[in-house]
């Protein structure tokens, strides 16, 4: 089923409602295996319940979600994790009372390589080197930059095939956002496949090869990232001209 | 003096009943925001189910010594009631999981009727002698205080299974996975973790702590009723509030503190109002420190906030 050709994630026609109120509308995207997609599109747009419904902590009102081939629209959160799927969620998700060591083991929840387990840690600290000083530490203590660090690290620790991330940048200042692109740049270069949601719109057509653009709960445009930057429509509406 | 420490041992040791029924309710509200108001009934079932086990040990194998006998009571209560308190999470609460915070809590109170009307068929509404194996008698005073070797036993095995609590919370990737659900069931289930399993994790454990209080307040007290279960319910309810409800040393703390208050206070309560009352009244402390605590210090002692969490 699952051969080098099918896409990672198709959606088709997905719906999601919050009782009567639809926020996605049928909506229909795919990605391909390593690419690195975003999501744009304005504040309730849809684009945070889009990523819920494919992580599962949104159950869909129609339409179709699958990953690596296989429909996984009726799959819990917890199982669509263990095949692969990773959700960095909105506003980072850390545990906050937790430390900040427990919270990256928790996303290493699952496996039970440990020695893998301890070298991806090693690894997550090369690329993260302020979390190292901070394991002890409870994450509700830790900036908002280091936050969405450790939240990042933690999705890593479970082996994604595909992640996604909500709005990475959010209120983070400038040079710390410079940091965790680049964190996903090489989570990325890694041949992980990354589905990207922002608000800065134009930080993620410059960073990702392929862009959706979303309104009201639908699709409206598709296209390289570059073909975007240039649209005017999406000109006039997320960059602000 | 004398009466000061004496009721200080007292206290300590009902402080402990109360602070192992105590971390049933608060492991269930932290993870759930639900007040399990059948967890004490779950003590009661324990004490019963202990009480039957023993007689049918005690008939059929009458040359088992005493400990072995109460251990093996113990266990099969432990069991029935990890049994009891899943049952209840599954078929009560589970799919009440997205219900507005009141059903479950009305829920909770039917569970707490529907267990002591059962336990009232199986068992009748006599109080039943409990079989005394861990004698009653005090041992020889030791600066005037008299302690009983199931008083002792008592300290010994709450502690102990307090500290096994608190490490299987603090150091396990159960205990990591309780604490992550509690904090945040959607972010937890984005790690894997399959939060009903963990919910019923944590009412299998608690359920387990109130079977071995219900053993131990029976076997301190001498007796188990259906009903049994009502007023230490209430009071280690009380004790995970004045902790700290969701916060588990609190609930250890608050089971202790209250146990002394209540102790200490039935020891002086005469004194205290000129003879007018005597210790039977010793159970208003604890509503008194109920009442205290939520006016002035709502979140408990050890409590950080008792916002809406669900």
């Amino acid at each position: 089923m699952s051969d080098a050709n099918t896409p990672i994630l198709q959606l088709c026609d997905t719906k999601v409602a919050y009782g009567a109120i639809e926020a996605v509308k049928g909506i229909s995207l795919e990605l391909a295996k390593g690419e690195l997609v975003s999501l744009i599109g304005a504040n309730g747009a849809g684009k945070t319940t889009t990523l819920n419904a494919i992580a599962g902590t949104l159950g869909t009102a129609g339409g179709e979600i699958r990953y690596a081939g296989e429909a996984i629209d009726k799959l819990p959160a917890h199982k669509r994790l263990r095949k692969g799927l990773a959700l960095v969620p909105e506003g980072r998700g850390i545990f906050t009372r937790l430390t900040v060591e427990e919270n990256l083991r928790m996303g290493a929840y699952c496996r039970r390589d440990t020695d893998a387990v301890e070298a991806d840690m090693e690894r997550i600290f090369g690329m993260l080197p302020r979390v190292k000083e901070r394991l002890a530490q409870v994450a509700g203590t830790l900036s908002g930059g280091e936050q969405q660090m450790v939240a990042i690290g933690r999705a890593l620790l479970s082996r994604p095939r595909l992640l996604l991330l909500d709005e990475p940048s959010m209120g983070l200042a400038p040079l710390v956002v410079e940091k965790i692109f680049e964190v996903i740049r090489s989570v990325a270069a890694e041949g992980v496949t990354i589905l990207l949601v922002e608000q800065n719109a134009n930080l993620a057509l410059e960073f990702s090869r392929r862009a959706y653009v979303m309104e009201s709960g639908r699709i409206t445009l598709s296209g390289s990232g570059a073909d975007l930057l240039a649209d005017p429509k999406v000109r006039a509406a997320y960059l602000g001209e | 003096m004398e009466t000061l420490l004496q009721q200080t041992v007292n206290g300590l040791v009902v402080g402990s009943v109360y602070a192992l029924v105590a971390l049933g309710y608060t492991m269930v509200y932290g993870i759930l925001g639900l007040i399990n108001f059948a967890h004490g009934d779950v003590l009661m079932v324990g004490a019963l189910v202990a009480l039957e086990a023993i007689r049918l040990i005690q008939t059929h194998a009458p040359e088992l010594g005493l400990v072995p006998t109460l251990l093996a009571g113990l266990s099969v209560s432990v069991l029935v009631c990890m049994v009891l308190g899943y049952t209840i999470e599954r078929t009560a609460y589970r799919r009440l999981r997205n219900a507005p915070r009141l059903a479950p809590l009305i829920t909770a109170i039917g569970v707490s009727f529907l267990l002591q009307t059962i336990a009232m068929i199986i068992w009748g509404r006599n109080y039943h002698t409990f079989p005394q194996l861990v004698s009653t008698t005090p041992l020889e005073p030791v600066a005037g205080v008299f302690i009983t070797p199931v008083q002792i036993a008592i300290l010994v095995v709450s502690a102990l299974l307090m500290m096994a609590l608190m490490l299987l919370v603090n150091k396990t990737r159960l205990g990591r996975a309780m604490r992550a659900t509690a904090e945040n069931h959607k972010v937890a289930s984005l790690m894997g973790v399959d939060t009903n399993k963990i919910i019923a994790a944590t009412f299998i454990i608690g359920s387990a702590l109130a079977a071995v209080a219900g053993v131990m307040f029976s076997s301190n007290y001498g007796i188990a009723h259906y009903a049994m279960g009502f007023m230490p319910g209430l009071k280690a309810f009380t004790a995970a509030v004045l902790g700290g409800i969701g916060n588990l040393g609190g609930a250890m703390l608050g089971g202790l503190v209250l146990g002394l208050v209540e102790s200490i206070g039935a020891g002086y309560i005469e004194d205290m109002s000129f003879g007018f009352l005597n210790s039977s009244y010793q159970d208003i402390f604890a509503f008194m420190i109920l009442g205290i605590v939520l006016i002035f210090r709502p979140t408990g002692l050890l409590g950080e906030r008792v916002a809406d969490r669900a």
